[in-house]
């Protein structure tokens, strides 16, 4: 008997051990990834990183202005392309659609492109935009990113929007009001903090995608303000670089790297913080 | 006189309907051009989901028409010769995906134990937020410092341990070069932890602490109460936490791209580079000449997407069905 309960507690012990530990090295890790990125990062980090223009390896004061503005370019586009079709889609689920056969399917075919890897996107919009204009275009790239905000804008929607309460929907319609008014004055308002949140979420994962615009924006060495040419952004232009046996560049790559993330995380953070008052 | 007044009133009264009904009609095209207007938006996730299948598809033709069925069996990946396999790609994939969650599943229940069972709240608030930071990371950046921190510490610590001891394996055998599939898993486990954590805290939290006191009150361990009342309460959530995780997995790019090495040979050693399909895609596509390079390349998303889709909807009905079975059991 005793040793039935000595056995009992040092698998307890065992086991709250090995969940601490887990704990830890996920902090490990993380720390250990942000370190380097702050090490390195910040080593690369100058004025002219922010305002030049890529020059060839070995010349002084080279930059990724171009690829930074890209950057905001394209998801800025994407911005414009995803979130109001993903509102639409989610307006029609939460309110028209509801449970309905076609609601159905569309929330399925939602989930299926928000499982589809981003790269297959990519090849999507390849074989949609670039192989038929036979140029590969920033244009190209924000689709890509779009379709990848298109189903999280949809699911958020959808989700928020079937969170308000009826009564607040029946009580609108008690006063008057007629059903459009009362979907987009009663019903979306109140579902619209926790829509931000969504989008906050979704511009901050596409902000941080790399492989959808490998082959559709491509990459420039050149300012792209046409976005019906090819266009720097900072996450190829980071991969061409972090790949290059040129120490400059790797080290440019690293500064890349920290923009990045610091404004992926910041987003991130902003949005999660939305959302808890929100809620 | 009389009839005059009548007659005003009707004319008030007619007034009055009519621009009800002028209101009503507003108001009905107002519904009927929002309900349109947003019916446009989800039959456009239709069209994108049917364009992907149909382009993908027909963008494979050419490769799937040339090699056959024997695409997906083929081992040899020769853009010189043009002949083209899918398996090295195909099998590097869910090996990577599958070692990845080996690692992570573990680590991500034992996360969440720590973060709802153990620690305090001013320790758990803190840890859950640097969860969430390793979310939010790109993955763009893990393959970075997959390559150039992480893949040098293990071929200089992890790999001449494992092979000390595990050497008689044939996965641990070779030159620890650090870049290869073990890398590649280990650093897809980090990145798919945070998400499988995140979601088996927030199921743990809603078990209802009767059920958990109860355990404790006939003297269960923390352990025992975690193991025989919170995992089984919470499995059909945790399995789907988990495929979601395997689902990230398969499809990764970056983080894979920069530290597995792209090698086309099939090896049993895990030192060994390797390559996945979401890899080759990210290193070939843009380089690709000639049709059916281009063609096989697209076979090769086809079949990850499909495989993605497949997990998905494996994962789906595992979910309903343990639900099924939660209500009957209750």
């Amino acid at each position: 008997m005793k040793r039935v309960v000595l056995q009992r507690k040092l698998v307890n012990a065992l086991m709250v051990g090995l969940a601490t530990a887990s704990a830890v090295v996920a902090l490990v890790f993380l720390g250990w990834i942000l370190a380097t990125l702050i090490r390195q990062g910040l080593a690369g980090l100058s004025v002219a990183w922010f305002i030049e223009l890529p020059k060839p390896t070995g010349e002084a004061d080279a930059g990724m202005a171009n690829a930074l503005v890209g950057t905001i370019q394209v998801v800025a586009m994407a911005i414009g392309f995803g979130v109001p079709i993903g509102l639409a889609a989610g307006i029609y689920l939460a309110e028209f659609g509801k449970g309905g056969r076609l609601s159905q399917v569309v929330r399925f075919v939602a989930d299926v492109l928000l499982g589809a890897p981003s790269i297959v996107i990519g090849v999507f919009v390849y074989t949609l935009m670039v192989r038929p204009t036979g140029h590969f275009s920033g244009l190209a790239g924000a689709v890509a990113l779009g379709l990848l905000m298109l189903p999280i804008v949809t699911r958020t929607t959808d989700e928020m929007m079937r969170l308000v309460p009826v009564s607040l929907r029946e009580a609108a319609l008690a006063l008057g009001a007629p059903e459009w008014k009362m979907v987009l004055r009663v019903s979306l308002k109140a579902a619209l903090p926790g829509i931000t949140t969504g989008i906050l979420l979704a511009i901050a994962r596409v902000g941080g995608e790399t492989a959808p615009l490998l082959f559709t924006a491509l990459n420039s060495p050149y300012w792209s303000l046409n976005p019906t040419e090819p266009t720097a952004t900072l996450n190829v232009t980071m991969f061409n670089y972090a790949m290059s046996p040129y120490a400059d560049w790797r080290a440019m790559a690293w500064s890349a790297a920290l923009v990045i993330t610091t404004g992926v995380v910041l987003l991130t953070l902003l949005a999660r913080a939305t959302g808890r008052k929100a809620r | 006189m009389g009839i005059d007044v009548i007659s005003e009133r009707q004319v008030g009264l007619v007034s009055n309907e009519s621009r009800a009904n002028a209101r009503r009609r507003t108001s009905l095209f107002g519904d009927r051009l929002l309900r349109a207007a947003t019916l446009c938006g989800a039959l456009f996730l239709l069209l994108v989901v049917a364009g992907m299948a149909i382009m993908l598809i027909h963008g494979a033709s050419t490769a799937l028409g040339h090699f056959g069925p024997s695409f997906l069996g083929s081992q040899s990946w020769d853009p010189v010769r043009e002949r083209f396999g899918a398996l090295p790609s195909l099998l590097g994939t869910i090996l990577s995906a599958g070692l990845a969650l080996l690692l992570a599943v573990p680590l991500s229940l034992g996360i969440a134990m720590f973060l709802t069972e153990l620690a305090p709240a001013w320790l758990a608030r803190p840890v859950a937020a640097a969860v969430e930071v390793l979310a939010a990371i790109p993955s763009i950046i893990y393959g970075m410092w997959g390559l150039f921190v992480l893949a040098p510490a293990i071929a200089s610590h992890l790999q001449p341990l494992l092979s000390r001891h595990l050497g008689w394996l044939p996965l641990f055998q070779g030159p620890p070069m650090g870049i290869g599939m073990m890398t590649a898993a280990i650093v897809l486990a980090l990145m798919v932890v945070p998400y499988i954590a995140a979601v088996a805290r927030d199921l743990f939290t809603m078990v209802p602490p009767s059920i958990k006191e109860a355990a404790s009150g006939v003297g269960a361990t923390r352990w025992e109460v975690m193991w025989h009342v919170v995992i089984p309460f919470t499995r059909s959530g945790l399995v789907g936490a988990i495929v979601l995780g395997l689902g990230r997995a398969l499809g990764e790019t970056m983080a894979v791209t920069f530290v597995i090495g792209n090698s086309h040979h099939i090896s049993a050693s895990l030192y060994k580079p390797s390559n996945t399909i979401a890899s080759t895609l990210a290193n070939e596509f843009t380089e690709a000449t000639g049709g059916l390079y281009v063609s096989s390349l697209i076979a090769l998303a086809l079949v990850l997407f499909l495989l993605t889709f497949v997990i998905l909807a494996i994962g789906r009905i595992l979910v309903s069905r343990t639900a099924l079975q939660g209500e009957r059991a209750t």
